[in-house]
């Protein structure tokens, strides 16, 4: 018996019965149409964090001060913070494989300007953090090394505080107050968005950390240092040199002592977060596709009751020389071609679906061409696999009996 | 073996059966429907087995068609050892050895007349038939069906029905027509319509085996073979034969009488 002739017999069949093929039908559709949505969503999710991460800026270091232990009691991140200016000096002068490294020293305080007030972030940095964050600026310019050096009263606004501070106005050459001092604005920084946080990055001021010490913190402790290398292949490389280097600064023991800086690099981070939506990606498929088994359920039930209910057509076919071969891959290939169908069908159902969720809440959507695949392969597979059994059962009957069957 | 009238009784028979026996086994109790049949069928031959319901015939007819295989004995269908092939060799004969026409006609429902007729030669394992279409078409229209091509089952009257399977059964050029209790369903006048139908094919060289329980149906073929408990009763020619296309011209003239008598 030819393939053609096969796929006309199974279509025929599936045909007569219409209204039962497309119930049947709808398991696969509602099955693969949920798990391209899901994969989608997922996706979206993960390329919308890595977008984030590399907005940090590219091939990141961050050195933050370490934990140390008291009596053996360990204090955790951060309890004994020994970053100091000299650190960062000695990393800009000895690290060779670094294209820039920054102090930071973050505060929080309240600004005023144009009649108005806002509470900010203030970010006292140095010229190469524009460099390692990878930040333009729409109006004016980042500060220079005679800035630093001279710890000059100036400032560049994050958007954010641009926007409220001065709406409508280009605030470059005005002044606002920080603290009790004023400054003067010399720049707007390009925005950012949000980090991958969810914190608004450009909810920020940036200034020389020279005058952040002595004019707004108070303090000359270090929150953190950032360092970029040239390139992502040199991260390991660039993290165990300014290991070195920190460890010879704190003038810690070559052999024994642990630490007392953490260096952590954006690709830790990115794995981290792709991770995690690569989990909740794969835990959403999971979901989804025990509704494309159940579906395979469904097909096999229908095709139970089909055969029983042409129990007789399969004594005629036989009787009139179909071998039980004949009988099994027709079945077999009613059951595939109604999930294929459903697969196909449930694919668009799932791309127009997961479109209209994107639009509908604003989600980032990504359809991978490999759900596709996945997809069509799944609905096949469940229909060689939840068919096989109705088939058999229908090939291994007696003709005799079957022709007598009422 | 009785001699038969057919002008080519020298050829190779259609069927030779030889002391067949068929025991099924049910638990521990053996029911011995066949105790040792031996058959010869020649070509050209129209053949009724006839006897009771239990006599064993249908168990005959399911060996003689293959569907069944002898516990015991010898059977070879136009030349084919029949006994001990397989399954699938069995589906192969059928399908092109033999065609089949049963009492309940076994048509596939939702089925057109002229796909029903064309499904055994797209079961053709040996790919025989090119234009099956045209073939399907060809053969209903032997049997009078020529206009009703597109009918499906559930739009033909019983008679109808019976000579899609008719011609469902002849379209493979089978070398045996075997029909079970063919008239058992349809009334007087159908019946003589599907008799005819078959005396006219078997004049023009097919050969028939047909089972049956009415005595006035087995009196159209050429050889009456009466079974009883397992056994062939009685084996003998047909005297005086009837011919259905008279019996149906003289039942229309009675029919026509009534009604103007009323």
């Amino acid at each position: 018996m030819k393939k053609g002739r096969l796929l006309k017999i199974a279509s025929q069949s599936i045909l007569k019965n219409k209204m039962r093929t497309l119930l049947t039908m709808l398991g696969i559709v509602i099955g693969v149409g949920a798990v391209i949505i899901m994969v989608a969503v997922g996706h979206g999710a993960s390329s919308q964090i890595e977008k984030q991460i590399n907005s940090l800026g590219t091939n990141l270091l961050i050195v933050t001060p370490g934990s140390f232990s008291l009596s053996g009691a360990r204090q955790g991140a951060g309890s004994f913070n020994r970053l100091e200016v000299e650190d960062y000096e000695k990393l800009k002068r000895e690290a060779t494989l670094l294209a820039g490294v920054s102090p930071v020293i973050e505060t929080r305080t309240q600004v005023i300007a144009n009649g108005t007030n806002w509470r900010t972030n203030i970010n006292g940095v140095s010229t190469d953090y524009a460099l390692i964050r990878d930040w333009q600026t729409t109006s004016g310019a980042f500060f220079g090394e005679n800035d630093v050096r001279a710890s000059r009263k100036v400032a560049l606004l994050g958007r954010t505080v641009a926007d409220n501070l001065f709406p409508g106005v280009d605030p470059v050459g005005s002044m606002v107050q920080i603290g009790h001092v004023p400054f003067t604005v010399i720049g707007v920084l390009a925005p950012k968005g949000q980090n991958a946080g969810g914190r608004d990055d450009d909810d920020v001021i940036l200034m020389p950390y020279t005058t952040a010490q002595t004019r707004v913190s108070g303090w000359t402790r270090l929150n953190q240092i950032l360092a970029s290398t040239y390139s992502t292949e040199a991260i390991p490389a660039a993290t165990r040199e300014i290991s070195a280097i920190m460890r010879e600064a704190h003038r810690l023991n070559p052999s024994g002592s642990q630490d007392d800086f953490t260096v952590r690099n954006q690709t830790e981070l990115a794995a981290a977060a792709t991770s995690t939506t690569s989990v909740m990606t794969g835990l959403l498929a999971a979901i989804a596709s025990i509704s494309l088994i159940v579906g395979g359920i469904g097909i096999m039930n229908i095709m139970l009751v089909s055969v029983t209910e042409r129990t007789r057509e399969i004594g005629i076919r036989m009787a009139i020389g179909a071998r039980g071969s004949d009988v099994l891959t027709q079945f077999l290939v009613e059951s595939i071609v109604m999930s294929v169908l459903g697969g196909v069908i449930g694919l668009a159902v799932g791309y127009g679906g997961a479109a209209l969720l994107g639009h509908l809440t604003g989600w980032a959507i990504a359809t991978p061409a490999s759900a596709v695949v996945l997809a069509v392969g799944f609905s096949a597979a469940v229909g060689i696999f939840f068919g096989y059994y109705p088939a058999r059962k229908a090939a291994a009957l007696n003709p005799i009996q079957a022709l007598r069957y009422e | 073996m009785p001699d038969t009238t057919t002008p080519t009784g020298t050829s190779r028979p259609v069927i030779r059966v030889e002391d067949v026996k068929k025991v099924y086994t049910m638990g521990t109790n053996k029911v011995y429907a066949l105790r040792g049949v031996s058959l010869t069928v020649l070509p050209g031959e129209m053949i009724a087995v006839m006897g009771s319901s239990g006599s064993g015939k249908s168990t005959l007819m399911n060996v003689l068609g293959c569907l069944d295989v002898p516990t015991e004995g010898r059977y070879v269908l136009d030349g084919t050892r029949v006994d001990g092939l397989s399954k699938n060799q069995l589906a192969d004969l059928r399908n092109q050895k033999l065609g089949f026409v049963f009492q309940g006609f076994n048509l596939l429902p939702r089925t057109s007349a002229l796909d029903n007729v064309e499904l055994p030669l797209l079961y053709d394992r040996a790919g025989r038939w090119k234009n099956t279409k045209e073939l399907a078409a060809e053969a209903l229209r032997r049997v009078g069906l020529g206009e009703r091509l597109d009918h499906h089952p559930s739009e033909l009257s019983g008679g109808q029905q019976q000579r899609v399977a008719i011609a469902r059964a002849l379209v493979t050029q089978p070398t045996l027509l075997l029909a079970d209790e063919p008239t058992g369903n349809l009334d007087s006048r159908t019946t003589l319509e599907v008799m005819a139908l078959f005396q006219e094919l078997n004049d023009q060289g097919i050969t028939i085996l047909l089972v049956t329980h009415e005595p006035e149906v087995a009196h159209y073929a050429k050889r009456i073979v009466e079974v009883r408990d397992g056994r062939i009763l009685r084996d003998h020619p047909v005297e005086n034969r009837r011919r259905a296309a008279a019996d149906l011209r003289e039942h229309d003239a009675e029919d026509a009488a009534v009604e103007e008598a009323a």
